[in-house]
C-alpha cells in the first residue's frame, strides 16, 4: 500500500498526542485523503474504511525543523554538490531555495526515516542569505516558498558588526524607497540603490510582513540591535540560533518574536555565544516566547528527536518539547494545517513504537499527506548488502 | 612514555609525602646516558588527593565486565582512590566518615573515555588563538605533541566530565599525514597539562588518510602530497627512515664505546631527530597508533604498511566504512573508534550507516564510540545508545552489556590502560558514574562523577564554581 491513496484510513490503537499537551490514550484517527477528519477515543468509522492495527504505538505529529540547508547539500565537502552558500556577494534576497531543492537528494529518506516530515531549508552566508523555502520530505513541490528570508547579524562574518548593521539598514531602507517609487526607479529616475532589483524585489515581502525574517543572531547586544531593527522597518523577526535570546527573554515574548534554537549547544564556543545555556529553552518557554528546536543541518536533521529529549532533559516538559519540534515551528513557518493532530490538520504523521524521544524507540511508519512513505534509504541498502562480508558478488 | 618521567613522576609524588594511588610507585631509576630518552621534568606537579572515601549503596551496577555484566541491588566502595570492593546487597555497614549515596533506581557505570578529543587543543571559544590541535606547516610533524598545546582551562573539560567521561586521549588534528603525539588524559581540574596525565599512558602517534592532508598541501598549497599515492608515498618514506633511526640507535646502545688503537674511546651517538624518534618509538612499541581513515580500502592500505615495517594499528579512527572490512579488522585486532550518526561531510563519509558498531561488534573486533566534538562528549551514553539499538533494530546479536563496553572497556583496551579503567573491578581506578536512569536514556544524566575516588561532579551540589578561569565572571 505503499504511496497508494486510499480514500479512508484508520489508525486504530495508538496513544496520540495531539500536540497541544493532550495524549488520547488508545485513540482512533480518520484521515480521508490528505487530511485529518476525526480523532478521539470516540470515532465511527464509516464503512469501507482501511483500519490499521496501532495498538500500543505513539502517534504524534510528524516533526519539523524549521532551520535546515536540506537538500541543497549532497556532501558537504564536494563543492558541485553543496549549494549552501554562493558566497561572494552579501546581499543575495533574490536567491531561492526552491532553485537549488534536489529532491533526488539521498540525504533526504534518511532523514524522514527519524520521524522528520517537514522542513524548512535555506541558503547559507551573507548578510542576506535568501528565499527559504518549507518542504514535505516528499515530492518535489514546496509547501511554502518563499517561507522567509534569511540574513545574520554578529560578528562572525568577518568585519565590524557596526557596519553590517549599516548594510542591513541600508538595504531595507532602499527596499522601501524602492517599494514607493517603482515607477521612477523604472524610468531611471531614482538615486542608486545598495542591492540589485531582484534583491530590492525580494525583500518586499518582508517589508510588508507577510514573510518573516530568519535572522541568524546570537549575541544579546545584537538580539536588542535586531528588535529595533524590526520595529523600525514593521518586520515579522524569527530569531534564529540565538545563544544569548534567553537574557531578552521577555523582551522577545512582548515583541512576540520567537527563537528557533539548538537545545544541546551550552557553552561559550565563540564570541557571540560566551552566556549560551543548556536550559534556554526552558527559559524562553517559561517566559512566554515561542520556541522551536533545530539540527541546523543537512545530514543531521534526523538528530531532531534526540535533540528533543536533551530539551527535556535540560528541563522542559515533555508537552512543550514536543511542541517545539512540531505545534510551534509549523506556526512560526506559517504552516496553519501543521504540527498538531487534529480535525482539519494534513495527515503528516509519524507512528512511533515508543516515546518519541527516546533512544531505544523507532519509526514504524510514516505518513505524509495522508499516504505512507518509504523508510528505507541508502544507508539502510549500504546495511543491506554489507550483511555478511566478503559480499559476494 | 617515558621509563623515566614515571619514574620522575612517582619520586615527585613520594616526596610531596602525600598518598597518591593512582600513581604507580616505580623505582627511582637511574638516567641513562641515551639522550633519545632525555629527561623531561615533571615540573610543577601536585599529587591528586584522594577523595573521601565513598559507599554507594543499592544501585545498579552496569560493570562493563565480561563476566559479570550487571549486578542488580549492588554496591560499590571507592577508597583511596581505588575500587575497593563491590558485589550484590547486603552491603557492608558504611565505616566512619565514609560518604554514602543511595543509588535506588540508578546506575554504577565506569568512567567515560573518549579515544578521539580535541579538548584543549580546539579550545572554546573557537578562535584562531585557541586553534592548536593541527600543526600544518609541514605534512608529517610526528615531533609535534597535542600535550605541550593543551590548555587545562578549556571551559568544554569540565562539561565532558558533567556528561559522565573522566579520561580522554587528546589527538592532534588530522591535517597532516602524521600529525604528532597524542596524549591521555584523566579530567581532573589542573594548572598544567603534565598533571592530567594518565600515570603511565602510553603516548600516540596520530596519523591520517584520505582527503584532508592532500586537500592541505595538495589543494590549497600545490605541495605533496596532492593524491593519496603522495599520502602513502610520504608515510613510507618516514616509516623507512625510522627503520634506519632506530638501527643505529640501537647499534649505538650496542656499542656506545670502540677500541681506537690503544684507547677506548667514546663513540659519539646519533643525533637526536624528533619526528624519527615518535616512529622509532612507534615501532619499538612504546606508541600506540591511531590512525585517521575513512573508507575500507585505504584502512588496509595502512595495514599493509604496518605489516611491511612491523608495527600495529591500535584504533582506526572514524572509519565509517569499517563494516565493511570488520572480518579482517576482526582478525588483525584493530579496534574501530566510530561516532553513531555523523557522516556527509565529504565523499570518503558518504557510505556511513547507523549499524557501523554494532557490526564490528558482532564480528569480534573492538567496537569503541568517539566523539571528535565537544559537544559530542557530553552525551556519549546516548551516542552508543542511538548505535546499539541501530543495530538491534536491524536484528544484529549485540547486547546492552557489549554496547556499554564501546564508552568504557574498549576504549581503555585502545588506550592501553585497560589493566586500570574501563570496567568496575576491584582495584581498579575509582573512575565511576552514577546516573539517575539507564543512561541508554535520553533523559540519563550523570549525577555524581567521580575521578580517581575524587567526587568532580555532583548536581546535587548547591552552587558549581567553574573550572575554567574563562568563565570566571563572564
Amino acid at each position: 500500500m505503499n504511496g497508494i491513496l486510499l480514500a479512508l484510513i484508520a489508525l486504530v490503537g495508538a496513544d496520540v498526542h495531539l500536540g497541544d499537551g493532550e495524549v488520547i490514550r488508545d485513540a482512533k484517527i480518520l484521515i480521508d485523503g490528505e487530511k485529518i477528519t476525526a480523532v478521539g477515543r470516540q470515532v465511527t468509522l464509516p464503512k469501507g474504511t482501511t483500519v490499521i492495527d496501532v495498538g500500543g504505538k505513539v502517534i504524534t505529529a510528524g516533526l519539523i525543523d524549521p532551520a535546515t540547508t536540506l537538500g541543497l547539500v549532497e556532501i558537504s565537502g564536494v563543492a558541485a554538490s553543496n549549494d549552501a552558500d554562493a558566497g561572494g556577494d552579501p546581499i543575495r534576497a533574490a536567491q531561492r531555495a526552491v532553485d537549488s531543492y534536489n529532491p533526488q537528494s539521498v540525504v533526504i529518506p534518511i532523514q524522514r526515516a527519524h520521524g522528520v516530515t517537514t522542513v524548512l531549508t535555506a541558503h547559507r552566508g551573507g548578510l542576506i542569505g535568501g528565499q527559504a523555502a518549507v518542504y514535505n520530505l516528499e515530492g518535489s513541490e514546496p509547501i511554502v516558498a518563499p517561507a522567509g528570508l534569511t540574513a545574520s547579524m554578529g560578528g562572525r562574518g568577518g568585519g565590524a558588526r557596526g557596519r553590517s548593521v549599516v548594510k542591513l539598514r541600508e538595504v531595507l531602507d532602499d527596499a522601501r524607497q524602492y517599494s514607493r517609487r517603482k515607477g521612477d526607479y523604472e524610468r531611471n529616475r531614482a538615486r542608486s540603490f545598495a542591492a540589485s532589483r531582484l534583491d530590492l524585489e525580494a525583500l518586499l515581502p518582508v517589508l510588508d510582513g507577510s514573510i518573516p525574517l530568519f535572522l541568524s543572531v546570537n549575541r544579546r547586544s545584537d538580539i536588542r540591535t535586531a528588535l529595533g531593527l524590526a520595529r523600525e522597518f514593521g518586520i515579522r523577526l524569527v530569531i534564529v540560533g540565538g545563544a544569548e535570546a534567553w537574557q531578552e527573554a521577555a523582551a522577545l515574548a512582548a515583541a512576540k518574536v520567537p527563537v528557533i534554537l539548538d537545545p544541546v549547544a551550552n557553552q561559550p564556543a565563540h564570541f557571540d555565544a560566551l552566556h549560551t545555556r543548556g536550559d534556554a529553552a526552558v527559559r524562553l518557554t517559561k517566559a512566554g516566547v515561542t520556541v522551536a528546536l533545530s539540527t541546523f543541518s543537512a545530514h543531521s536533521v534526523r538528530k531532531l528527536r534526540q535533540w528533543a529529549g536533551n530539551a527535556v532533559r535540560a528541563g522542559l516538559s515533555h508537552s512543550d518539547a514536543l511542541a517545539a519540534v512540531t505545534r510551534n515551528p509549523a506556526q512560526i513557518l506559517g504552516l496553519a494545517n501543521r504540527g498538531e493532530i487534529a480535525v482539519g490538520q494534513i495527515a503528516d504523521l509519524v507512528i512511533w513504537s515508543g516515546d518519541p524521544f527516546e533512544l531505544s524507540t523507532r519509526v514504524e511508519a510514516l505518513y505524509i499527506k495522508g499516504r505512507t512513505v518509504s523508510l528505507k534509504h541508502r544507508q539502510q541498502a549500504l546495511f543491506e548488502r554489507y550483511r555478511s562480508v566478503p559480499i559476494r558478488r | 612514555m617515558d621509563l623515566i618521567i614515571r619514574a620522575l613522576f612517582a619520586a615527585l609524588l613520594v616526596g610531596c609525602g602525600a598518598a597518591a594511588p593512582t600513581q604507580p610507585t616505580l623505582e627511582k631509576v637511574p638516567v641513562p646516558l641515551d639522550p633519545a630518552v632525555a629527561v623531561e621534568p615533571a615540573t610543577f606537579l601536585a599529587p591528586i588527593e584522594p577523595g573521601r572515601p565513598t559507599l554507594i549503596v543499592n544501585a545498579t551496577l552496569l560493570t562493563a565486565g565480561e563476566e559479570t555484566p550487571r549486578i542488580e541491588h549492588g554496591w560499590i566502595r571507592l577508597r583511596d582512590g581505588l575500587i575497593a570492593s563491590m558485589g550484590p546487597s547486603p552491603a557492608p555497614k558504611a565505616e566512619t566518615g565514609e560518604r554514602v549515596v543511595d543509588g535506588q533506581g540508578k546506575f554504577v557505570t565506569p568512567g567515560l573515555i573518549d579515544t578521539h578529543s580535541h579538548l584543549g587543543v580546539y579550545a572554546r571559544p573557537g578562535v584562531w588563538a585557541h586553534s592548536d590541535g593541527n600543526e600544518m606547516t609541514n605534512p608529517i610533524t610526528a615531533g609535534v605533541r597535542a600535550e605541550e598545546a593543551f590548555w587545562p582551562q578549556d571551559p568544554g573539560i569540565q562539561r565532558a566530565v558533567e556528561g559522565g567521561v573522566t579520561t580522554i586521549q587528546v589527538l592532534p588534528g588530522s591535517g597532516n599525514l602524521m600529525g604528532g603525539r597524542g596524549v591521555v588524559l584523566k579530567l581532573h581540574p589542573r594548572r598544567s597539562t603534565r598533571a592530567m596525565r594518565f600515570p603511565g599512558a602510553k603516548d600516540a602517534l596520530k596519523m591520517a588518510c584520505g582527503e584532508n592532508p592532500k586537500r592541505v598541501y595538495g589543494k590549497h598549497r600545490k605541495s605533496m602530497p596532492m593524491s593519496r599515492m603522495g599520502n602513502i608515498y610520504l608515510m613510507r618514506d618516514k616509516w623507512i627512515a625510522a627503520r634506519r633511526y632506530q638501527n643505529e640507535w640501537d647499534e649505538w646502545r650496542k656499542n656506545p664505546k670502540k677500541k681506537e688503537g690503544d684507547k677506548i674511546i667514546s663513540v659519539k651517538p646519533p643525533k637526536r631527530v624528533l619526528v624519527l624518534e615518535t616512529l622509532s618509538k612507534v615501532l619499538a612499541g612504546e606508541i600506540l597508533v591511531h590512525i585517521h581513515c575513512y573508507r575500507a580500502d585505504e584502512m588496509l592500505l595502512q595495514l599493509k604498511l604496518a605489516d611491511e615495517f612491523g608495527f600495529s594499528v591500535r584504533s582506526f579512527h572514524h572509519a565509517v566504512e569499517a563494516y565493511k572490512i570488520r572480518d579482517v579488522l576482526a582478525e588483525k585486532g584493530v579496534s574501530v573508534s566510530t561516532w553513531a550518526d555523523w557522516w556527509g561531510f565529504k565523499i570518503e563519509a558518504h557510505d556511513a550507516i547507523e549499524q557501523n558498531l554494532a557490526l564490528i561488534d558482532e564480528a569480534g573486533a573492538r567496537a569503541i564510540l568517539h566523539t571528535d566534538s565537544a559537544e559530542g562528549i557530553q552525551r556519549m551514553n546516548q551516542e552508543a545508545a542511538k548505535a546499539f539499538y541501530a543495530g538491534v533494530h536491524a536484528g544484529v546479536p549485540v547486547t546492552e552489556s557489549q554496547a556499554l563496553r564501546w564508552i568504557t572497556a574498549n576504549p581503555a583496551w585502545a588506550l592501553g590502560v585497560d589493566g586500570q579503567v574501563g570496567t568496575l573491578e576491584v582495584g581498579k581506578m575509582a573512575d565511576v558514574v552514577l546516573w539517575n536512569r539507564h543512561p541508554f536514556s535520553v533523559y540519563a544524566e550523570a549525577e555524581k562523577v567521580f575521578i580517581d575516588g575524587r567526587l568532580r561532579h555532583d548536581t546535587g551540589a548547591s552552587q558549581k564554581a567553574p573550572w575554567s578561569d574563562f568563565e570566571v565572571a563572564q
